[in-house]
């Protein structure tokens, strides 16, 4: 199959994808590493094998104008957001030059400059605040839409149902994508959930939702393209499911045990960065050596940029210990301006 | 100077607040075209259309999270919480985000939304619908707690709440909505922080918030025609932060403390007001101080029970008495 038929996207973006796909890979096989290391602390949720995701969504997007919102496996949809991975890197370092200035780490990723709201480690926790944004882009008129990420487990929270019926009543700009790569840490879907097709619970809330193939971009960025301009175009909320699978554990305490290696195997032949690296070659779009050395370049600037800039910045000073735990001189908390 | 009923003021503050800034919405149960509960929004729905006077289901966890996302984005949501027993389903959303989200986020969101929800034990609502949660919010680091004890502190603490960036919980009191007060007939911004001497006197401090105030008045009246004490009482109408200036001051003044509250004594207001005392101006007591609480059970339904687990003005005037050596 050549990917002309698959979707609209040029030769130039999607040699770009494939470009920021394999750096979203390489970037989180590194954080295993600093990890390992000891350079990164706390939990640590790593996305490698679920890229097409995030690349796909968002490519469809108004990155920067659209907002975004998402879980603790935050990182590469920071990225795609146009998050400098410099601060990314920093943030997980524990740095002051990090998005956070070291106050966040991994699962909470902040860049409001890029519309990007941020990573939240309760799950589920996005859900209304998603609906919540969108609520703020309607009384204020303008055309961007919140697209928010979240897992398959997560749907089985209560503000899943609170929220899908709240866009749907109020006929909100929101986007629900969740990414089904079939675990909520180690218990599996089907032991877990009554419905494993996640799309078909949302019916019960007449929201339109699609379940497509999480691994090929192409797909996920037609499928995405559609749910995102039946939102901007005002009809209310839309809910995306792709399917897709993590490759390593839920995060790094995560041995994987509950796994079995055969289910791994299958889900490797599909990997999202190499069917496009492969779709792309067949094309004769790229040779394999252009791939390598893109690949070569990619670690290069992880390594001598990316981790060396986290490395080398600045711890936080203590006085940020407890500077933003309340607005600062805020006139109202002492009857308004004088 | 007017005469208006408590929930007549909170009207007043939401009116005159959504009128100035059309970002200003409020959002709960039955509060649009039903009015409100306690009438807190009455007309409002009229007046201001169901895009800003937002009649929600009952998801609480939601539409608190759903405040707190639009408040993201430059919006002011007043969010009323029907019975404060409901605002424990949204404890996720008003710690776990609003408290926090400024901080992890280094300081680039913040989320500025009002959450305001009677509490308390009214008339034999039993367990469940008698609870205060005063104590559980001002223990979060990123909250404000204010708890109006009357309807010039309902008005002037709402107004000045939807104005502050930072999210505030006002606690308010199912048994206070018709209490009359002056509320000043010109705009008026309640400070969110410190603490209001509303009897002075030499002998002994009563501090009191919300309804505990009154019955720290009339204590103070009984022990003064009585007894010849003369109680101060210290309306404490901040709960996070608490004032620890005001807390000091009056009792380097008293030498003797006794805080009245009608939540549980466990990690309340009261220990933390003593925690207070010791660490400012432990030197000052001439006693230890006291708590006057609740009993450390459910509400019950029965009328007669329902009484004796709260405290009341009789069993203030007896924790004075025999902390002067007179019962
Ligand atoms: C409210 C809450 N309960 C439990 C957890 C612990 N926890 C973290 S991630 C997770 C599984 C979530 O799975 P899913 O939503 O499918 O997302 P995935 O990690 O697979 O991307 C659990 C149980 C949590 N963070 N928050
Ligand atoms: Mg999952």
């Amino acid at each position: 199959m050549t990917s002309e038929n698959k979707s609209q996207l040029s030769l130039d973006a999607k040699k770009r994808l494939l470009r920021e796909m394999l750096f979203a890979r390489r970037f989180e096989e590194r954080c295993y590493e600093a990890y390992v290391e000891r350079k990164i602390g706390g939990f640590l949720h790593l996305y490698p094998g679920e890229e097409a995701c995030a690349h796909g969504v968002l490519e469809a997007a108004r990155v920067g104008h659209d907002y975004v919102i998402t879980s603790y496996r935050d990182h590469v949809h920071a990225l795609k957001s146009g998050v400098d991975a410099k601060a990314v890197m920093a943030e997980l370092f524990g740095k002051v030059t990090g998005t956070c200035k070291g106050l966040g780490g991994s699962m909470h990723i902040f860049g409001v400059a890029n519309r990007f709201m941020g990573g939240y480690a309760l799950v589920g926790g996005p859900f209304p605040l998603a609906a919540g944004i969108a609520k703020g882009i309607q009384m204020q008129g303008g055309d961007e839409i919140c697209i928010c990420f979240l897992g398959d487990a997560a749907n089985n929270q209560g503000t899943f149902h609170e929220s899908l019926n709240m866009a749907k009543i109020w006929n909100l700009p929101v986007l629900y994508v969740c990414e089904n790569n079939l675990y909520g840490i180690g218990t599996r879907i089907d032991r877990s959930t009554a419905v494993i097709d996640q799309y078909k619970r949302v019916s019960g809330y007449n929201i339109p939702a699609r379940q497509v193939d999480g691994q090929d971009v192409e797909v996920v960025y037609e499928a995405a393209r559609e749910a995102i301009d039946h939102v901007r175009n005002g009809n209310g909320p839309y809910f995306l499911e792709l399917m897709t699978y993590r490759y390593r554990g839920h995060s790094m305490s995560d041995s994987n045990a509950y796994r079995t290696k055969e289910e791994e195997r299958m889900w490797s032949k599909r990997d999202p960065v190499i069917m496009l690296r492969d779709r792309l070659i067949e094309e004769g779009a790229i040779t394999d050596d252009d791939y390598k050395a893109m690949d070569t370049g990619i670690l290069d600037e992880i390594e001598n940029e990316i981790i060396r800039f986290a490395e080398e910045s600045p711890e936080p000073p203590l006085e940020l210990l407890d500077k933003y735990v309340l607005a600062e001189n805020d006139p109202w908390v002492h009857g308004g301006p004088k | 100077m007017a005469e208006m009923m408590y929930w007549e003021a909170i009207r007043r503050a939401h009116d005159e607040e959504m009128a100035r800034d059309p970002l200003v919405i409020c959002m709960g149960e039955d509060i649009g075209v039903a009015g409100g509960t306690y009438k807190a929004t009455k007309g409002l729905y009229e007046k201001y259309g169901p895009e800003r006077v937002i009649d929600t289901p009952i998801s609480e966890n939601g539409y608190t999270g759903l405040g707190i996302g639009a408040s993201f984005l430059g919006v002011r949501p007043i969010i009323e919480i029907m019975s404060v027993n409901f605002a424990w389903l949204a404890t996720d959303q008003i710690v776990n985000t609003a408290a926090k989200v400024r901080y992890m986020s280094g300081g680039q969101l913040e989320a500025p939304i009002v959450v305001r929800s009677p509490g308390g034990t009214a008339h034999q609502l039993g367990a469940q619908h008698s609870a205060r949660m005063e104590k559980v919010f001002m223990g979060i680091a990123g909250l404000r707690v204010v708890t109006p004890s009357n309807p010039r502190q309902a008005y002037g603490l709402l107004k000045s709440a939807v104005r502050c960036n930072d999210p505030v919980f006002i606690n308010e009191h199912e048994l206070m909505y018709n209490m009359k007060g002056e509320v000043p007939d010109e705009e008026y911004f309640h400070p969110l922080e410190g603490s209001e001497v509303v009897r002075s006197g030499r002998d002994v401090t009563l501090f009191g918030y919300n309804i505990s105030v009154h019955w720290a008045l009339a204590a103070a009246d009984r022990l003064a025609r009585e007894h010849g004490i003369e109680a101060e009482v210290v309306d404490l109408y901040a709960l996070k932060p608490l004032d620890r200036d005001g807390i000091r001051d009056s009792v380097s003044r008293t030498h003797r403390a006794v805080i009245v509250e009608e939540a549980e004594p466990a990690v309340g207001v009261g220990s933390e007001v003593m925690a207070i005392i010791n660490e400012e101006c432990f030197y000052e007591l001439d006693a230890p101080p006291v708590r006057v609480s609740a009993r450390d059970v459910p509400i019950p339904y029965n009328h007669r029970l329902e009484k004796a687990a709260i405290p009341n003005p009789d069993e203030v005037v007896d924790a004075v008495l025999r902390m002067f050596g007179k019962k």
